[in-house]
């Protein structure tokens, strides 16, 4: 079969290219149907990305955050028409103390390997996982985004001391409302406090204990533990403040991404013996716990629904343009390409 | 019930020297058929998909199926007809005898040799078919279109943003066909050549659904150039 893989070329210009594919092997084939834009494609998109990583990595699809259905399994194993969610991390190796998102040997699609742009997606069988039948798929589109705070919660859980009076998060973007949303359902008899900067950010998290603006901190507010989700040079405040008001031997979940060099007051992680934990993507076994969380509490799924900005419909690929363009100037909420190319 | 009809009826008279038809000629080591059936086994809305060859072609279709692992239940091989439309009266005479035809039944007729395809196109005509009745697949003419009727001089230029080109899939309500076909006399039968025309000369709406313009059709060793380099040219990830 001559499979369509529409691939960025240059920043902002995206050419379909073709590839034999056989539908006969261990593979499933997948049908993508609703696709999220992540800041990470926006980098590659625009070229912000740096002359020598778009030089190394494109041409290549982008998305790795996509549901699909699956339309043909060669083994008989899964149903045609089950509505999966897509892993894009690859690994190549197996190991029994690192996970797969850590294996310095794994791929991932939309970082030097091709994304879900794709009339069709192939993949062992491991990396996809069952979605719930009546999920809003549209919410589903942005699973991989859920699972990057499941899998920074999953590694606290195991590294962090049991008390967990306060959480304290910093950031108000899409992950900071995702991780405060799920702390408040895993830990309900915790307290968990959200600290942002933009009003109209702060005005979506009315389901927490406590909103707080990043210059308006009281000086004796202290936390037990927290996770940062601020990225760029943002993140280097946001440790700088935590580690003012957290506890001793708390633990710092480190989520946000930055293209600069953070600098951090190791004189106070020191003498307050905290543990910095840094987090980065999500395998297989954190998709199968948040989409075990969405059938858990049904109405995470809801709140997530408000942050579904734009769906657009993609029936060829100035569509796809037209929506990475829209995505760039909204500063909230995810924007979903429903593929019908 | 919704079918799919692979026309792999032509003995590649225009491939110049090559003693094979076309279809079966290989686009980067497969039989270009076979590419083009692995889109439709991807469709699951399809019940059967029926591919209707020359007589003598129908072993060797069959053989090609089995050595790339694609002789499924929802696959089948049959004899064609003598033209493109007796092709598909041929698919569709089978599809009455072997299943029992209701009102709402479609097909989605295709070019054996377009394996471009895209998801897109198979289920817009799908869609459009159910709703409609009959569906053509179409790009926009890039080239001016002229017309002479006497081979020498223009008899007019039509207006190009009026002007499509046809591709395949074209798709049909299947009882709706068979009436059309079967109140034609031979002779107009002989004149319309494209099941699409029957259904617009006799005054039925035919849809448009907007094709590719890499979906095209390999009947020449130049076209057969084209897709193997675009195909080779893609594969450097």
């Amino acid at each position: 079969m001559i499979n369509q893989v529409y691939r960025l070329v240059s920043p902002r210009q995206f050419e379909v290219t073709y590839k034999d594919k056989s539908i006969i092997s261990d593979k499933l084939i997948i049908r993508p149907t609703h696709l999220s834009i992540c800041n990470a494609d926006q980098r590659y998109y625009t070229g912000t990305r740096g002359k020598e990583a778009m030089r190394k990595k494109l041409p290549m699809a982008l998305i790795h955050e996509g549901v699909g259905e699956v339309v043909f399994d060669p083994l008989g194993e899964v149903k045609v028409g089950t509505k999966v969610v897509m892993v894009p991390n690859i690994p190549t190796e197996k190991n029994p103390y690192i996970s797969e998102n850590y294996l310095r040997s794994s791929k991932f699609r939309s970082s030097g390997y091709d994304g879900f742009m794709q009339d069709y997606v192939f993949l062992n069988r491991d990396r996809v996982v069952k979605l719930p039948e009546n999920i809003n798929m549209n919410v589903a589109a942005f699973t991989e985004l859920v699972t990057i705070a499941v899998h920074a919660i999953s590694r606290f859980e195991k590294k962090s001391h049991p008390i967990k009076e306060t959480f304290g998060v910093w950031g108000d973007g899409n992950l900071g409302y995702i991780t405060c949303l799920l702390l408040k359902q895993l830990y309900p008899e915790s307290k968990v406090i959200i600290f942002g900067k933009t009003d109209y950010k702060l005005n979506h998290f009315f389901f927490v204990d406590n909103m707080i603006k990043i210059d308006e901190i009281p000086e004796e507010l202290t936390i037990d533990h927290a996770i940062e989700c601020a990225g760029g040079k943002g993140s280097q405040y946001a440790i700088e403040q935590i580690i003012d008001h957290i506890n001793p031997e708390g633990t710092i979940s480190l989520l946000g991404v930055s293209e600069y060099p953070i600098e951090i007051n190791t004189r106070m992680v020191l003498e307050k013996g905290l543990t910095l934990l840094g987090s980065s993507r999500s395998g297989t076994a954190d998709f199968q716990r948040t989409i075990d969380v969405y059938k858990q509490y049904p109405e995470i799924v809801d709140y997530l629904g408000t942050l579904v900005g734009e769906v657009h419909d993609v029936m060829k690929i100035s569509d796809v343009t037209e929506a990475f363009e829209s995505d760039l100037s909204n500063s909230w909420g995810k924007t979903v390409m429903k593929w019908m190319i | 019930m919704i079918y799919a009809g692979i026309l792999a009826g032509g003995i590649g008279s225009r491939m110049g020297n090559v003693p094979m038809p076309k279809q079966f000629l290989l686009l980067n080591e497969k039989p270009i058929i076979v590419h083009t059936i692995e889109k439709f086994v991807l469709n699951s809305k399809f019940e059967k998909i029926v591919i209707a060859t020359p007589k003598e072609w129908v072993n060797h279709t069959k053989d090609i199926l089995k050595k790339f692992n694609l002789d499924l239940p929802t696959i089948t091989v049959i004899v064609g007809g003598s033209d493109r439309n007796g092709t598909i009266m041929s698919i569709v005479n089978y599809i009455e005898e072997t299943y029992s035809v209701s009102e709402e039944d479609i097909i989605v007729t295709h070019d054996a040799v377009r394996p471009f395809l895209t998801h897109r196109i198979i289920q817009e005509n799908i869609d459009n078919a159910l709703e409609y009745g009959s569906v053509d697949t179409v790009i926009e003419a890039v080239d001016t279109i002229v017309e002479s009727q006497d081979n020498e001089f223009i008899s007019s230029i039509p207006r190009r943003d009026y002007m499509y080109q046809g591709q395949t899939p074209q798709s049909f309500n299947i009882k709706k066909l068979q009436e059309l076909y079967y109140g034609l006399s031979d002779s107009e039968k002989e004149i319309l050549t494209d099941a699409c025309k029957i259904f617009a000369l006799k005054g039925e709406k035919v849809k448009l659904v907007r094709g590719e313009n890499f979906n095209i059709k390999i009947t020449t060793p130049f076209d057969l150039n084209v897709a193997n380099s675009i195909i080779k040219g893609s594969l450097d990830k």
